[in-house]
């Protein structure tokens, strides 16, 4: 088995994000999302559930299930997820835009709109995957508050935020969580290859940085031959990172 | 029971400049584009269109037929943002709602329902309180006391939904994997018309599926069209499949108003037959 490759580290990194969920419906929105969702499910996280994108939820051998779009946001309501999207911005706190950039009364950018990420942060935990880690994304303010931060959960206080908890953030040179002791963004790993600096310059706050920093690990034989043979054989995966 | 079938032209002569109108499917997905392109070409100004958002909303916003959009997002699912939108958005030439998906579902529930709103803790500590003042917070009466969003109901003028098949008093049937939101789109309006790929007999519409597929009941319905390839270029399976390189030539017509204006002589200042012809 040939070394993995940056982008295997970031699905392995990805799919880390749903260890120990349990049975619960895993959405990773993008490639590499899934492709980490679905590592997680036939290695060490069997009982999640996945969705095929459109309506049916697909176990090993077919459809175990109907989740049409009233039937997501009924589950995410319910709590039963944790979902991984992407970000156009993301601040220390967490919290998330990919509605537009500029002023939201005439933006300089429109992007998608809000989406589901107001209702999925304050339902269930929430997930980030950043393929491009740069001061772009990681930005002192978010321009239009879509996936709500620990600030803004704090604000709230119980019971309103109980089941707040933004889980990781991986990106294409760490991965971050927040489990620090103000909730500030904090470096958890670092890809193999990529120097502390390098991430401390390519954010655009300060990032918290734990005593002990360890490298993101690295994917196992078994992980790459299923991420190679079985999850993405046509290599889809390779053109994600510098795009 | 009253036959229902309408044109597409006295669908669109029953409607008036400034009612607020649904549109069912999900981004490019079973939109009835037929009806859309219809409108597009009328004279009505100053609509607002409730939508889980596809090539709907920007080819009206494009034609000039919008005041406002009510959505959680607009997208061509294929090409992730919807090029006519983001630029009337960056103009600043179209008002927005802009909500959470649930938060979308949960006002035309709230319609359906009769309902003046509906609890949902979706949109607490976003940025949607911000952009949408209008927004108010209930407190749970009973000993909990949570603070909730009160989303209030998006009564629909009315409701246009396209289904693969319906009978002539209104029944409709979904053949695809998802019926997205089309039955809420038309118990939320005051009136609903369902477009189709095909008119059959009531026989044929229990034999071609499970009586779950029957989505929408004529009790819902005011008016049904028979629109084949009515919803091109978006995806009506099992039918058939979104047009990606028809698309692609929507969303490149958003590049320049020349390229609008040879795309709209070519695509909109025709009818249906001739829309139809020219994308075959």
């Amino acid at each position: 088995m040939t070394g993995a490759s940056r982008v295997e580290v970031c699905i392995v990194a990805c799919a880390e994000a749903w260890r120990d969920d349990g049975e619960i419906l895993a959405s990773g929105i993008g490639l590499i999302p899934r492709l980490g969702a679905q590592l997680a499910r036939c290695t060490f996280a069997p009982d999640l559930v996945l969705s095929d994108g459109e309506a049916a939820l697909v176990g090993d051998d077919g459809a175990e299930g109907w989740l049409p779009y009233r039937a997501v946001l009924g589950i995410a309501a319910a709590g039963r997820r944790h979902v991984m999207m992407g970000a156009s911005q993301l601040d220390r706190h967490g919290n998330q835009n990919i509605s537009c950039i500029g002023s939201w009364a005439q933006p300089t950018a429109q992007l998608l709109g809000v989406r589901g990420a107001p209702g999925n942060t304050i339902n269930h935990p929430t997930s980030y995957w950043v393929p491009r880690h740069s001061r772009r994304v990681f930005v002192d303010r978010v321009d239009m508050v879509s996936g709500i931060g620990y600030d803004r959960a704090a604000a709230l206080g119980p019971p309103g935020n109980r089941f707040h908890e933004i889980r990781m953030v991986v990106t294409d040179k760490a991965v971050l969580d927040f489990r620090s002791p103000d909730r500030g963004m904090r470096l958890r790993s670092v890809h193999p290859g990529v120097s502390v600096d390098e991430v401390v310059a390519a954010t655009g706050f300060p990032v918290q940085l734990p005593d002990q920093l360890p490298e993101t690990r690295i994917p196992s034989d078994h992980e790459l031959r299923l991420i190679r043979d079985r999850l993405d054989p046509a290599g889809l995966r390779d053109h994600e990172l510098e795009r | 029971m009253a036959d229902k079938v309408m044109s597409i032209a006295e669908v669109v002569g029953e409607l008036r400049s400034g009612m607020t109108i649904g549109i069912g499917g999900w981004g490019s997905r079973r939109k009835p584009m037929a009806l859309v392109r219809a409108i597009a070409r009328s004279a009505l100004t100053d609509l607002t269109i409730v939508s889980y958002g596809g090539p709907d909303i920007g080819l009206l916003v494009a034609a000039g037929r919008v005041r406002r959009v009510v959505t959680g997002f607009v997208s061509l699912d294929s090409i992730p943002l919807e090029p006519h939108f983001r630029r009337a958005r960056q103009l600043g030439t179209v008002e927005l709602t802009e909500l959470d998906e649930g938060m979308l579902h949960w006002g035309l529930l709230a319609a359906a329902r009769r309902l003046p709103y509906l609890p949902i803790r979706a949109g607490l500590g976003s940025d949607v309180l911000r952009v949408n003042p209008e927004l108010r917070t209930v407190r749970s009466p009973y000993s909990d006391g949570e603070e909730l969003v009160a989303m209030p109901a998006l009564t629909l003028d009315v409701a246009f939904v396209h289904l693969n098949r319906a009978d002539r008093q209104g029944n409709g049937q979904y053949l695809g994997p998802d019926p997205y939101f089309d039955d809420l789109f038309c118990l939320a309006a005051a009136r609903s018309f369902i477009s189709c790929e095909r008119l059959v007999d009531p026989a044929e519409l229990r034999s071609g599926g499970p009586a779950q597929s029957l989505l929408v009941s004529r009790m819902m319905v005011n008016g049904v069209l028979e629109t084949p390839h009515g919803a091109h270029f978006t995806s009506c399976v099992p039918d058939y499949d979104r047009d990606e390189a028809f698309q692609r030539e929507y969303a490149e017509s958003a590049a320049s108003p020349q390229a609008w204006s040879r795309f709209r002589a070519r695509y909109l200042d025709v009818d249906e037959a001739h829309y139809q012809r020219a994308v075959s």
